[in-house]
C-alpha cells in the first residue's frame, strides 16, 4: 500500500511537471500541445477512495491552471473524467471490471488503447468547451479536441507501454 | 434531519464532484471577464521556480536568435543618436525629467494558441511592477501586467479575448481599439475606427496614448487588410504585427510616473 502511495505521489508531481515544462510548450504547427498529465486520472488504481480520487484530479488540474493561467479549465475537465470513469472503464473492460480484477498492468494493447482514447476524446471536448465558454466556436472546439486528441492519445499510449509494471 | 444525512452521506462522490466542478466553473467564468482578482495565476514562487529553471536552459538555445535580435536593435538606436540633431546633456543624461521609466524582465512563459493568453515575466513588486503596466519589446508592443507577486508577473497578452488597448493610424490620427479575435498569433484586430479615416494596406498603427499605460506612438504592425464592420460605420482592420509573439524573450515593463496624479484626477472628475 506505502509503495503505491509512493508511486501515484511521484507520478502526479511528474506528469505536472513534464506537462508544464515541455507539454505544454510544443505548440505542433502553432497550436497542438498533448495534455500527459490525464495519464494520472486514466492508470489511477481501479480500488480506490472515490472521494480522494476526485480531490487529486482537482488539484491536479487546478496546477496545471496555475501553470498555465488559464483560469479553472483543467480543474473542470479532470474532476469531470475523474467522476466518469467507471463509466467508461465498464465500457472498455466489461467484464474484467465488474468482477474487480482489472488490472492495468496486465492489459492487451488494443483494449488499453480504446480506453486511453475515448477517455481523452471526452476530457479534451470538456476542456477546449471550457476554454471557449462558446457554443458558437463549436467547430472550432471539435478541431482543437480531435487534433490534440490525436496528440494526446499516441503520446500517452507510448509513455504508458514504456513505464508498464512488468509482473 | 436524519434523512438529510443520509442523502448527503449516500451521495457524496456526486456531491463532492459538483462542488470541484462548481469551483472550476466560477474559475473559468471569472478569467473570462475582465480584470477581477484571481487566485490561480502563475505570479508566484512555486511556478516561478519551475518556469525559471527551465527558462535558463531556454536561453541558452535562444542566443544565437536573441543576438541577431539585439545587434538589429543596437543598429536601430545608434543610427538615431546619428541623426539626432540636438544631442542629450551629456553631463547627467538622466537629469531630465522623464514621464515614463522603463524596467526589463525576461519572459518566463509564453503562450499565443489559447483564446486567452497569458505571459509570466521574472519582475514583481520588488521591481516596482505594478498591475496595469504596459509591457512592450524594442519592436512594439506585448500586453498589459495583470497580476502581480513578489518577484513574478501575469501579463495579459494582446492575444487575449479580453485585451482592448487603444490604437490609432499613425497618418491620420484616427483611434480605434485593437482586439483580437483568437485566429492567428501574427495578426490582431484594430476596431471601431471611424468611416472616414483614410486607410491603406501596409500604414502603420501605433499606440493611441489615449490611457496612461502606454506612451503615444509605440508601434503595433501594419494594415494587412480592412472590411467594413456589419453596422457599416466603421472599419475593422487586420492589423499584422511587428512583434513576433511566439519568440518573446527580453521585454521592458513601462512605469508611467504620472499614474497616481492621473488616476487621483480620474477620480475626482468621476465623483
Amino acid at each position: 500500500m506505502d509503495n503505491s502511495l509512493a508511486s501515484n505521489i511521484f507520478k502526479f508531481i511528474v506528469l505536472l511537471l513534464v506537462q508544464v515544462t515541455i507539454c505544454s510548450r510544443i505548440n505542433l504547427l502553432g497550436y497542438i500541445n498533448p495534455f500527459i498529465y490525464i495519464i494520472f486520472i486514466l492508470m489511477y488504481p481501479i480500488k480506490n477512495n472515490r472521494l480522494l480520487f476526485l480531490l487529486l484530479a482537482f488539484n491536479l488540474g487546478l496546477l496545471v491552471d496555475m501553470f498555465l493561467d488559464s483560469g479553472g479549465v483543467h480543474a473542470g475537465a479532470s474532476v469531470f473524467l475523474a467522476f466518469v470513469r467507471p463509466i467508461f472503464l465498464k465500457y472498455a473492460f466489461g467484464a474484467l471490471y465488474e468482477n474487480q480484477t482489472l488490472k492495468f498492468g496486465k492489459l492487451q494493447t488494443n483494449e488499453l488503447v480504446i480506453y486511453v482514447s475515448f477517455m481523452t476524446l471526452f476530457h479534451h471536448l470538456t476542456l477546449f468547451s471550457l476554454e471557449f465558454f462558446n457554443i458558437t466556436q463549436i467547430l472550432l472546439i471539435l478541431k482543437n479536441t480531435l487534433v490534440s486528441s490525436l496528440f494526446t492519445v499516441s503520446l500517452s499510449i507510448l509513455i504508458i507501454l514504456l513505464f508498464k509494471s512488468r509482473k | 434531519m436524519q434523512q438529510i444525512f443520509n442523502f448527503v452521506i449516500r451521495n457524496k462522490t456526486f456531491l463532492l464532484f459538483l462542488l470541484l466542478f462548481g469551483i472550476a466553473l466560477s474559475l473559468t467564468i471569472q478569467s473570462h471577464s475582465y480584470h477581477r482578482s484571481k487566485f490561480i495565476n502563475s505570479a508566484n514562487n512555486l511556478t516561478g521556480g519551475v518556469y525559471g529553471a527551465v527558462n535558463s536552459i531556454d536561453q541558452y538555445l535562444d542566443l544565437k536568435e536573441q543576438n541577431t535580435i539585439l545587434v538589429e536593435e543596437n543598429r536601430i538606436l545608434i543610427e538615431q543618436l546619428f541623426n539626432k540633431p540636438v544631442l542629450y546633456n551629456e553631463d547627467s543624461p538622466e537629469s531630465f525629467d522623464k514621464n515614463f521609466e522603463l524596467i526589463s524582465a525576461e519572459v518566463y512563459k509564453n503562450s499565443y494558441n489559447t483564446p486567452n493568453n497569458y505571459l509570466t515575466i521574472n519582475g514583481g513588486n520588488r521591481d516596482s511592477i505594478q498591475e496595469d503596466f504596459g509591457v512592450i519589446t524594442s519592436k512594439g508592443i506585448v500586453g498589459i501586467v495583470d497580476n502581480t507577486s513578489n518577484k513574478f508577473s501575469t501579463v495579459l497578452s494582446i492575444l487575449n479575448k479580453r485585451s482592448r488597448i487603444n490604437a490609432k493610424l499613425k497618418t491620420s490620427n484616427q483611434n480605434g481599439s485593437l482586439t483580437w479575435d483568437g485566429k492567428s498569433p501574427y495578426v490582431v484586430q484594430l476596431e471601431d475606427v471611424s468611416q472616414f479615416a483614410i486607410i491603406n494596406v501596409g500604414d502603420t498603427i501605433v499606440t493611441g496614448g489615449q490611457s496612461a499605460i502606454f506612451p503615444k506612438g509605440i508601434g503595433i504592425g501594419t494594415v494587412q487588410e480592412f472590411t467594413t464592420d456589419v453596422t457599416g460605420d466603421t472599419y475593422k482592420i487586420d492589423v499584422r504585427l511587428f512583434n513576433d509573439m511566439t519568440t518573446l524573450q527580453h521585454v521592458f515593463v513601462i512605469k508611467n510616473n504620472d499614474i497616481k496624479e492621473l488616476k487621483a484626477l480620474e477620480k475626482l472628475s468621476d465623483g
